[in-house]
C-alpha cells in the first residue's frame, strides 16, 4: 500500500496513516472488501512502531473506514467514509495551507499551482489505467 | 494495566565527582517501544548499564522484570537481548561459536529464527568476530540478542555507524519483537528521525537529567511552533510566555513553545504582534529547543 510518512510537517504519524487509508478508500485506490496489510507487515514497510499502525487501523474502524475481522485481518468497508463536512474541509485547508506556504517559499504562484495539480491528476489517472494491466501480468 | 517490566525511580550516579544521572526516573511497560534520545554524553548509555546490572545505583531504585538487576543478575539478564554500542563481543570467536555461547545461556533460543537471520544477513559461520566489517558485526550482534526472543530487548544506539541496509535490519527487529512476540524494547539513539517513527514513548536526557518524557504523541501535542510577527523591531528575542527557542529577527521569529496555545498568543499580542502560523513541532525540534542550543541570540 502506497503510504508515505512525512517528519517535518508536525502531522502525528499515526494520523499521517488514518488520512492517507482514508485517501485510499475514497478514491478507490483501495476497495471495499480488500485487506488491508497486517500490522506488523505495514510497520515493517513504514519502518513505524507497530502500536502506530495499530492505533491508526483502531480510528480507521471508529470511523467506519474499515472493519476487523476477529483474528483475520482488516477490510476496507462496504461504504464510503462519511466524514462530517467540517472534517473534510478541515483537512483538505490543512492539506491547502501547507501547500500554499511551501509554493510560496519556492517562489511557485498560485496559477503554477493549480495547472501542475491538474498535471499530476492526469499523470495519477493513466498510471491507474496502467495498473490492471501490470496485475494480470 | 499492562505489566510494569523496568522501574527506575530518582537513579543518581556521578563519576569522579562528575554527575551522570540526576533524579532520573524511567517505566516501561510490557509491548511498548521506548526511544532515549540526548546528546553523547547525556546519560544514556549509563542507565542503559544500570539496567542490565554493570552499575550499582548511588541512590535511588532500579527494577527490571521487578528485581534488582545487581542482586539477581541471572533472573534479570536471562531474560534480556541486549546491543552494546561498542558491540563488545569476544573478539576470537568465530560467529557460529559466538551462536553456540549465547544459545547455552538462554534456554528459550529460537535456533529456526537465529538461522533465517544468520541466512537474512549472510554472515558466515566460520568467521572470526574480529574480521568482521562493522555491519557484519552489528548483524552478528543483533543475532544474538534476539534469538532468545527476550522479553526485554535493549539496543544502545544501534544504527550508529551503520548503512542504511543493516539499519533497516535492525529497525526491522525491533518490529517483529513488538509485533511477533509482544516484547518491550528500549533502544537509544541520536538519530531523531528513526525515533519519532519506531518510539511509542520518548525520553530526552540532558545533562543527566531527564528533560521530558512522555507518549509520543503527548509531547508532541505539548510544543509548537509558532511563526509571530510584530509591528516593532526586536533586535534580541522577544520576552513571550513557555518559549523555548527562538529563529528570525527583527520583525518576524520562529518560536518553539509550550503550554497552552491562548496563552502564547496572548503574550504576542500583549507585544504588539501576531502569530501568523502554528502547528505541532517536530520532535527535532523539540530537542533542539529543549537541550538548548538554540538559545536566545543574545540575553533578552
Amino acid at each position: 500500500m502506497d503510504i508515505t510518512i512525512d517528519l517535518d510537517g508536525g502531522v502525528p504519524i499515526y494520523r499521517q496513516i488514518v488520512n492517507q487509508i482514508k485517501y485510499l478508500a475514497a478514491s478507490g485506490l483501495i476497495r471495499p472488501g480488500e485487506e488491508l496489510p497486517a500490522i506488523r507487515t505495514l510497520a515493517l514497510q513504514l519502518r513505524v512502531t507497530p502500536n502506530t499502525v495499530a492505533k491508526a487501523y483502531d480510528e480507521l474502524e471508529r470511523s467506519g473506514v474499515v472493519w476487523k475481522r476477529h483474528g483475520a485481518g482488516t477490510y476496507v468497508s462496504e461504504q464510503r467514509p462519511l466524514l462530517a463536512h467540517q472534517e473534510r474541509l478541515r483537512i483538505i485547508e490543512q492539506r491547502i495551507d501547507a501547500l500554499l506556504a511551501e509554493a510560496h517559499q519556492l517562489n511557485f504562484s498560485v496559477e503554477d499551482i493549480v495547472r501542475m495539480i491538474q498535471k499530476r491528476r492526469a499523470a495519477m489517472e493513466s498510471a491507474a489505467a496502467d495498473e490492471p494491466a501490470r496485475a494480470a501480468r | 494495566m499492562s505489566r510494569i517490566i523496568v522501574d527506575v525511580d530518582g537513579l543518581c550516579r556521578s563519576f569522579g565527582g562528575k554527575v551522570a544521572l540526576d533524579r532520573v526516573d524511567f517505566r516501561a511497560t510490557e509491548g511498548r517501544v521506548y526511544g532515549l534520545v540526548g546528546s553523547n554524553g547525556a546519560g544514556k548509555t549509563t542507565l542503559i548499564r544500570h539496567l542490565l546490572g554493570l552499575l550499582r545505583a548511588e541512590s535511588g531504585k532500579v527494577r527490571v522484570f521487578g528485581f534488582d538487576p545487581v542482586r539477581d543478575p541471572v533472573r534479570v539478564l536471562s531474560r534480556i537481548g541486549y546491543l552494546s554500542e561498542d558491540r563488545d563481543m569476544p573478539e576470537w570467536m568465530r560467529i557460529g561459536e559466538l551462536m553456540a555461547y549465547t544459545r547455552a545461556f538462554h534456554p528459550g533460543w529460537d535456533e529456526a529464527y537465529a538461522n533465517e537471520l544468520i541466512g537474512t544477513f549472510g554472515l558466515d559461520l566460520s568467521t572470526r568476530i574480529k574480521e568482521l566489517s562493522k555491519g557484519t558485526r552489528a548483524q552478528a550482534g543483533l543475532v544474538a540478542a534476539v534469538a532468545h526472543r527476550p522479553e526485554l530487548l535493549i539496543l544502545d544506539e544501534p544504527s550508529t555507524g551503520l548503512d542504511p541496509v543493516v539499519r533497516r535490519d535492525i529497525l526491522d527487529a525491533i518490529v517483529r519483537a513488538v509485533a511477533d512476540d509482544g516484547r518491550t524494547v528500549i533502544f537509544s539513539s541520536h538519530l531523531l528521525e528513526e525515533v519519532e517513527r519506531m518510539s511509542d514513548h520518548i525520553t530526552m536526557i540532558h545533562d543527566g537529567r531527564v528533560m521530558l518524557s512522555g507518549e509520543i504523541e503527548d509531547v508532541r501535542r505539548h510544543y509548537r511552533r509558532s511563526r509571530v510577527r510584530f509591528a516593532d523591531y526586536f533586535e534580541a528575542p522577544p520576552r513571550l510566555d513557555n518559549a523555548f527557542s527562538f529563529e528570525g529577527g527583527g520583525r518576524t521569529w520562529s518560536v518553539i513553545h509550550g503550554g497552552p496555545f491562548d496563552e502564547f498568543r496572548a503574550s504576542v499580542v500583549s507585544l504588539g504582534g501576531e502569530v501568523v502560523d502554528s502547528r505541532d513541532a517536530t520532535l527535532e525540534e523539540i530537542f533542539l529547543a529543549r537541550a538548548g542550543r538554540h538559545e536566545p541570540l543574545e540575553a533578552a
